[in-house]
């Protein structure tokens, strides 16, 4: 292709205080409408706002983990502009002096790693929720003044693929900090992002639009991969970019100008006189940084080098804060980080991703699946007897060796009673033992088959397998 | 400084005031004057001066991450010009012009 | 004399001795109040006797029994709240204002609501929405503003007190035409909780009331740390009423030249040098001082205030509450139909003006320009900290104009502020008090100024000039 393509992402990020930015009121999602609304975030004449503590504290802790530059002083303004959801008419931000600038995120895809510049991070309240009807729009004020963080990008994201994996890799940190959901269906997070397309030889940037209203993170993917196709498709017609806000319709799989003048958007920022500006203490951000965690770029390298398992099995298990922990949990208890790696990432990663719920959630305990590891490797049970145990692991939190007893499966290892069962399946199978013997070596595995099904799958493989061949040498 | 009848147009529509041409005229004429008296201060001298956002010099005030309980719904919608199903109620949202 | 013409603080005495009842308070300021609202107009809104004599029955606290009045701008849980504009037509608010609670807990009786100007923008209560308030000296007068009920209702008896708001002299001012005592606390002093906003760095509540004693007593109520305004500052609120009667001997009060300027009408000029001859008397020392900025703070004000306010007023858009406009087919049009009948046309004047100047290409040349200035007229009066305790000036340049006088020229209207504006600017405490009257028979005001948090030296200042003169003892006849 010979245009490169620069793309700039806007997250904006519920924080998960208990209360909202500026009240009292619970932040909890999906409650009954305008029950979590009070004087101050409906706006009513005469409230006034007082900072949640937790707020910037959390804030702190983001831009810590994104690399940045935290300021030593901070203030709130606001950002002037009229929409019904918004209760006052102007939303309390922050625009000359933000929370923090100048970081960046490390995100890679296949083997290249890259550093994606974060421009800054501020915070900001969020507005009511619009229901549109025919002819008429209704307003939830639950979600006025819950707090948000935007976190702006440089436009350094070079295919709408990247912006995907930087979306991946951002979400991945920020469930790590564990301040915010981060779930796009209950908007706990939400992207808006601008692109621009130039001539490889072009110095500078190209004319962007802005995206707005993608709820999924495929969504931005699929708006993106549209406007570059539409705007490469105006640029070889050798016509001009207009700089617009555009809107994407994951329905039609397009997106389309909003139609609005850009002049109309004159935001009148100014100091908020209701609340005082913020000294951030060194002391105060060095306290946060030790609260936060091992981060999920660091563990993966990490993971690689302790556990010798794949680059790809490290970063699987990092994405999620919790997964990581229950593996190193069950590595902790019985080392055997590949075995241990492939039952989470294979059988259990298919059981949480169809209930679509985290493995806390589940009442499979790492000491559990450390023991299961340890007896597929002594022999005590086969994978088909494990994959058959599996799921009373994870729904009844049960022992395997409970589970075996109890259901009458450990494996049979004894020589001697092998003996006898693969005598009998040669006895009943001499055509297949012919075969064999002229040279078709696949009979064995018939015979294997035939003693495992006599066994009732508890025989143990390796061994029937070892004495067939020498009962047919 | 003169202010413009299309400025004043253009301030209004910030301001989400409907002014008729004549309103719009009346006001002109009295921004500019008042404009004209408000551009004394770019006699002051205020080069490396700080502006004052607060009179006061007090920084940091926040309040505990606390739930209290909200007002109820009835009390909420109280004053609603119009509402339905326990959500205030307004006309079709359009874009800006 | 009918209880109603007592002060709060001998009411209280009478309570105390049993020589008056809080029903009775009640009746005589009801009554008072049928009997002259109807020509001073300073009430929009009058609780019922009913409920009111029944709240006197138990009153208890530091103002048990005593009737009080509010500014249309004070939130009172499911009472009218309009700020004198039809825009905010019918809403009650659900919550009270901190105020109003402090003064519910210490057994206030709330009479209702008073009239202003229009969201408080104006020096003369001719904005407000249901028509003018007059001045009681001189009915065909104005009683200044924006808190003119408040002032007029207590110079006419129908309210022992009464609090206003003060973004420019929105207290003072009125207080001055109207021959009382109107105090604007030092920014922070008051929550502003509850408090329908104007301009947000400028705004306070404060007493209005017939005597320095009873101003202090007010103040004491209200004052204190509130943590639901941010800006409410966290010290502790000393019993103003310690510093009545105190020695002043030894003071020094400092007397801008700036404020004895062309504009300032002589026979207010007489009154207020007679008042400083009166302090010389009591032994304080008088100061000249410069205050250079001063003739700054007029367009500082302008434009911080209208700034400010043209935010704060963009939640009136006839959402949630208030007036809507009928028959608006989308939300742009029910946005500029609600505002534009619902604003009166100073509201729409603010509006602009203060659109105006953040608007994008012009913020700097204005509102920060205004920001920087303001830290200018500020320092100024930091300077004089060090050489005198309070400051001496004239509240406002004329006494009570008439009524129709100024409206067609706004400029004219805001230069009434033009002595009480830089207080606002700076943050800090000043008081105006009776100190004499025109020919005409129109009261003047003095304004004592002083440091932040030092209502202590105003209330000690101005209760040694109140007992030694007459001025506030003068009633009008209605």
């Amino acid at each position: 292709m010979k245009y490169e393509t620069n793309i700039g992402l806007e997250a904006h990020l519920q924080l998960s205080t208990k209360s909202k930015a500026f009240c009292s009121c619970s932040t909890e999602f999906g409650n009954a409408p305008n029950t979590q609304a009070c004087p101050v975030c409906l706006g009513l004449p005469g409230s006034l706002p007082v900072l949640n503590r937790e707020v910037p504290a959390s804030a702190i802790k983001v831009a810590l983990a994104l690399n940045c530059t935290i300021a030593d002083r901070m203030k709130f303004d606001r950002k002037n502009y009229y929409y019904p959801d918004l209760p006052k008419n102007f939303q309390i931000s922050q625009y000359d002096k933000p929370l923090a600038r100048n970081g960046f995120l490390e995100i890679q895809a296949e083997k290249v790693v890259k550093k994606i510049r974060i421009k800054r991070v501020h915070l900001e309240e969020d507005a009511g929720k619009l229901f549109h009807k025919e002819g008429y729009s209704l307003i939830d004020y639950n979600r006025a003044g819950t707090p948000l963080l935007e976190i702006v990008t440089e436009p350094d994201i070079s295919s709408p693929e990247e912006a995907y994996t930087y979306l991946t890799f951002l979400k991945s940190l920020l469930r790590y900090l564990d301040v915010s959901d981060c779930n796009m269906e209950e908007g706990s997070l939400r992207c808006d992002a601008n692109i621009s397309l130039k001539k490889k030889e072009a110095s500078g940037l190209g004319i962007k639009t802005e995206l707005k209203n993608m709820n999924s993170f495929k969504g931005v993917r699929n708006a993106l991969d549209y406007e570059v196709k539409r705007q490469s498709a105006i640029l070889e017609e050798g016509a001009e970019i207009i700089q617009e806000t555009r809107l994407w319709d994951a329905d039609k799989g397009l997106t389309t100008s909003m139609r609005s003048k850009e002049e109309a958007h004159d935001y009148r920022y100014f100091p908020e006189p209701d609340l005082t500006p913020f000294v951030i203490d060194k002391e105060v951000s060095e306290r946060i940084k030790t609260d936060i965690p091992e981060l999920p770029r660091a563990r993966e390298v990490r993971f690689v080098s302790q556990y010798h398992i794949p680059e790809y099995d490290a970063s699987v298990l990092t994405q999620e804060k919790k997964t990581a922990d229950f593996f190193e949990k069950a590595v902790e208890i019985y080392n055997n980080p590949k075995t241990i790696s492939n039952w989470i990432m294979s059988d259990i990663s298919a059981v949480l991703n169809e209930r679509g719920i985290s493995i806390d959630k589940v009442r499979l305990s790492a000491a559990n699946l450390a023991k299961m590891a340890r007896m597929l490797d002594e022999g005590a049970i086969s994978t088909k007897i494990a994959k058959a145990i599996l799921i009373d692991m994870i729904d009844k939190g049960e022992a395997p060796d409970v589970l075996v007893r109890e259901k009458g499966l450990s494996q049979i290892s004894d020589a001697g009673e092998l003996e006898g069962m693969i005598a009998l399946v040669l006895k009943e199978n001499e055509k297949t033992v012919k075969d064999y013997k002229s040279g078709k070596k696949n009979a064995l595995t018939f015979l294997v088959g035939q003693v495992m099904k006599a066994s009732r799958g508890k025989a143990n493989p390796k061994m029937v397998n070892e004495i067939l061949k020498s009962k047919l040498k | 400084m003169p202010i413009k009848k299309d400025e004043v147009r253009h301030v209004a529509q910030l301001a989400r005031l409907k002014l008729s041409d004549k309103e719009i005229d009346y006001f002109a004429g009295q921004l500019a004057r008042i404009i004209d008296y408000i551009d004394q201060l770019k006699e002051v001298d205020t080069s490396g001066v700080e502006p004052t956002d607060h009179v006061l010099s007090i920084q940091n005030i926040f309040r505990k991450d606390n739930v209290k309980p909200s007002l109820t719904k009835e009390a909420v919608l109280k004053n609603a010009p119009a509402s339905e199903a326990g959500l205030f109620k307004v006309p079709r949202i359009i874009e800006e012009l | 004399m009918g209880l109603n013409q007592q002060t709060a603080a001998g009411l209280i005495k009478m309570i105390n001795a049993g020589t008056a009842g809080a029903g009775d308070i009640v009746t005589d300021t009801l009554q008072r109040i049928s009997d002259v609202d109807k020509k001073v107009g300073a009430f929009i809104d009058v609780a019922g006797r009913k409920a009111l004599l029944k709240k006197a029955e138990g009153a208890k606290g530091r103002l048990a029994g005593i009737p009080v009045a509010l500014k249309d701008n004070l939130c009172e849980v499911n009472r009218p709240t309009t700020c004198s504009s039809r825009i905010l037509k019918g809403f009650k608010p659900p919550y009270a204002a901190t105020v109003v609670r402090k003064l519910e807990d210490e057994g206030a009786i709330l009479l209702g609501k008073l009239n202003m100007d229009e969201f408080a923008f104006g020096s003369s209560c001719e904005t407000s929405c249901y028509g003018p308030t007059r001045n009681p000296w001189d009915l065909d007068r104005i009683p200044g503003g924006s808190s003119g009920g408040s002032a007029a209702a207590v110079a006419a008896d129908e309210a022992i007190m009464a609090l206003g708001s003060d973004t420019g002299g929105s207290i003072r001012q009125p207080a001055s035409l109207c021959g009382v005592v109107g105090l604007k606390p030092t920014y922070g002093r008051v929550s502003r909780y509850g408090l329908i906003a104007f301009a947000s760095s400028l705004d306070q509540i404060g007493p209005v009331t017939k005597s320095v004693e009873d101003c202090a007593l007010l103040l004491g109520v209200i004052a204190g740390h509130d943590e639901q305004d941010s800006t409410s500052i966290d010290t502790p609120v000393p019993d103003y009423t310690e510093f009545l009667n105190s020695d002043i001997k030894g003071l020094k009060a400092g007397v801008p030249k700036e404020y004895f300027v062309k504009g300032l009408d002589s026979e207010v000029e007489k009154a207020v040098r007679s008042a400083i001859d009166v302090f010389k008397k009591l032994g304080v020392e008088i100061v000249e001082l410069s205050l250079p900025h001063t003739k700054y703070a007029l367009s500082t004000y302008y434009i911080i205030a209208s700034a400010e306010a043209s935010s704060n007023l963009a939640r009136f858009d006839g959402v949630q509450y208030g007036y809507r406009a009928a028959g608006a087919k989308d939300i742009i049009n029910m946005y500029s139909s609600t505002r534009s009948k619902g604003f009166g046309e100073e509201a729409k004047r603010r509006l602009m003006l203060g659109t105006y100047v953040l608007s994008s290409g012009y913020y700097e040349a204005y509102y920060l320009k205004a920001s920087k200035v303001r830290t200018k007229i500020k320092e100024d009066f930091d300077r004089t900290y060090e050489r005198c305790d309070f400051i001496i000036t004239p509240t406002s340049p004329t006494a009570a104009f008439k009524i129709g006088e100024r409206t067609g020229d706004p400029l004219s209207m805001y230069l009434s502020d033009v002595y009480t504006i830089p207080a606002n600017l700076a943050g800090i405490p000043a008081i105006s008090i009776p100190c004499g009257f025109t020919g005409k028979g129109l009261p003047v005001g003095l304004q004592i100024l002083a440091a932040a948090f030092r209502e202590d030296i105003i209330i000690k200042a101005a209760h040694a000039f109140e007992i030694n003169t007459d001025f506030h003892k003068r009633r009008p006849s209605l």
